[in-house]
């Protein structure tokens, strides 16, 4: 009786974890899906789930790379422009702020760094309409440089916080034993240090991209000419059609957006937890 | 990396870096000061014009050019009696931002339970559709949710009137206020549960299994070991992931905005950012609208203020 009784508990608890993945799974497949389908099997009641390959069509990718009111090219240039910037900007910037403060003590270490996490939860919805008076005041409206300079302020917190810990993961004995040895303090840095690092600058580049990448609503203040927009924006012109949507060529776009981001994410994802939970536990 | 070999040469014998506190410490001002030009120029003087801005008319003539006159507290003053626009928008993201939060939390919790009971290949499925779900850029997951609940088209109101036999085509989801904000719901839970889950389901695995096998043993029942180990165990992890899901949804600007792009109601359905960005940046109120903003960034600080003094002290600071 226990072992039926159990059995039958399973199967409804791998029925749940089932209905799980149904869940979190199907939107993203049904936009892929949809992509591929021809408007015909889209609109109208009777839907495909399927594409097979009989109805298989590269038509929405066209329609929406070949969209003559919303141009894809100069989207995907500014869009790699300004998260490839800001990604330099933020490690680079960051990386040395990170260092300043883990291997020095110094009078103001604390409070930069309580200033640096206070900083990322001022909310950056509240900040737009005096970016666009400064951005603009500074004519760097519509501009790369004017957004990937907001971007860049607006990563470098998260990014000096996370490759902190990082520096801190790795220990100062490891680098005085190379100063023993011989090498300068710098020299030990930058051979015995800095490999250890490179996992965690890779992990902190990445979430700067998918930053940048995603972002909507700076870029929807300044960049605001049809030839400065980036991806989000280009995006977004396919919603305010004055005719019925294209939802189609919105799914295919929405792909090309998304697989970037996608990708990137699911490479570090596994560092987004483990931070939170270590010493969180014990506590 | 360059700015690394710019440094002057450091102290290299143990002995001189004990006496390096009494130096003046330049080198760590120096790595510092490119940081601190960034969010200088980028984040405080934003803010400081933010706050006079606010205490400023400032309208789209003095985007042209005139001055603008200082007038107190007079944007202040109007936002707060404007018991039409800007208290329903503050109540309605309150109220959204707590739905949101309890619903995300609980069924992070739920999943995350539901991991620790399934075998390795079910607890292998389910984290590749909550890592698919987490991934999506939130714009994407709102034209696709959006999408799924297409008037017209959508393969909600398709399955629907196969499964009720009622028509639904041509129902439409986002034109009601409620129904928009169960749609807006649908889009932030789906992404935001993934990451509540996988760090709840981090700190259940960290449970001594002893633990759970001695209250197996005195008898406690599956509802009695959470509640008196798991909960207790997690707790911690629990209050962070809540104030962290408080201040990304209240904070929520894309999926409101998309989704009225894609046929809201703007008047009924906008959420504190979405309502800044319309009194500033569309109708030219750039005065009222950092008043908003002020009373934003306060709200939030306060918000986080406990996790912040939390952080500090985990980090020994």
């Amino acid at each position: 009786m226990i072992t039926i009784r159990k059995r039958l508990t399973d199967t409804g608890f791998g029925a749940l974890a089932i209905a799980v993945f149904v869940f979190s799974a199907f939107p993203v497949y049904w936009m892929v899906s949809t992509s591929f389908l021809p408007n015909n099997r889209i609109r109208g009641e009777n839907l495909a789930f399927f594409p097979t390959p009989d109805v298989f069509t590269l038509d929405n990718y066209r329609a929406a790379i070949f969209n003559a009111r919303a141009p894809f090219a100069p989207a995907v240039a500014n869009s790699i422009g300004v998260t490839f910037l800001t990604l330099v900007i933020a490690l680079v910037v960051g990386f040395v702020a990170a260092l300043a403060l883990t291997r020095f003590q110094f009078k103001g270490r604390r409070t930069f760094i309580v200033l640096i996490l206070v900083v990322q939860m001022i909310p950056g919805e509240a900040m737009i309409i005096s970016l666009f008076r400064i951005i603009d005041g500074w004519q760097l409206l519509n501009t790369i440089i004017g957004l990937t300079l907001v971007y860049a302020a607006g990563v470098l917190p998260f990014t000096i916080w996370t490759l902190r810990g990082f520096v801190n993961g790795v220990p100062k004995e490891l680098e005085e034993a190379a100063m023993i040895d011989g090498c300068s303090r710098a020299g030990a840095f930058w051979r015995v240090t800095f490999p250890l690092l490179a996992p965690g600058l890779v992990a902190t580049g990445v979430f700067a991209f998918i930053q940048a990448w995603n972002e909507f609503i700076t870029a929807l203040v300044i960049m605001q000419r049809p030839e400065a927009m980036t991806l989000p924006l280009w995006l977004r012109t396919f919603l305010q059609a004055t005719q019925a949507t294209n939802w189609g060529a919105v799914m295919a776009a929405s792909v090309l957006i998304a697989i970037p981001a996608v990708i990137f994410f699911l490479i570090v994802q596994g560092r987004m937890t483990g931070g939170l939970v270590s010493g969180a536990v014990k506590g | 990396m360059s700015l690394l070999a710019d440094v002057p040469a450091p102290p290299t014998s143990p002995r001189q870096e004990i006496r390096q506190p009494s130096r003046k410490p330049v080198l760590p001002w120096l790595l510092l000061s490119a940081a601190m030009v960034i969010l200088g120029v980028l984040t405080g003087f934003p803010l400081v014009r933010l706050v006079l801005m606010s205490f400023q008319e400032y309208e789209r003539a003095q985007l042209m050019g005139q001055p603008a006159s200082w007038v107190g507290l007079d944007n202040y003053a109007t936002i707060l009696t404007d018991v039409d626009g800007f208290w329903p928008v503050l109540a309605r993201s309150f109220v959204l931002m707590v739905v949101l939060v309890a619903v995300t939390i609980t069924l992070g919790m739920l999943v995350a339970l539901l991991m620790m009971r399934v075998g390795k290949g079910l607890r292998l499925l389910m984290s590749i559709g909550l890592l698919l779900a987490w991934a999506m850029p939130s714009l994407a997951a709102t034209t696709v949710w959006g999408w799924l609940f297409d008037t017209q088209y959508g393969v909600i109101n398709n399955v629907l009137t196969a499964i009720t036999g009622d028509r639904w085509f041509g129902y439409s989801w986002l034109l009601d206020p409620l129904s928009f904000f169960v749609i807006v719901a649908c889009i932030v839970v789906w992404g935001a549960v993934p990451f509540v889950a996988f760090t709840l389901y981090a700190g259940l695995t960290q449970i001594p299994e002893e633990v759970i096998e001695a209250a197996q043993l005195d008898g406690a029942n599956a509802f009695q070991r959470f509640r008196l180990i798991q909960l207790p165990y997690v707790r911690t992890i629990l209050t962070v992931l809540v104030v962290l899901s408080m201040i990304w949804d209240l904070k929520l600007f894309t999926q409101v905005f998309v989704l009225q792009d894609i046929g809201g109601d703007r008047e009924l359905t906008s959420t504190i950012g979405v309502y800044i960005y319309q009194t500033g940046m569309a109708q030219g109120h750039y005065g009222l609208a950092s008043a908003i903003g002020v009373v934003f960034v306060i709200v939030m600080l306060a918000i986080a203020y406990p996790y912040v003094r939390r952080t500090l002290r985990e980090e020994e600071l």
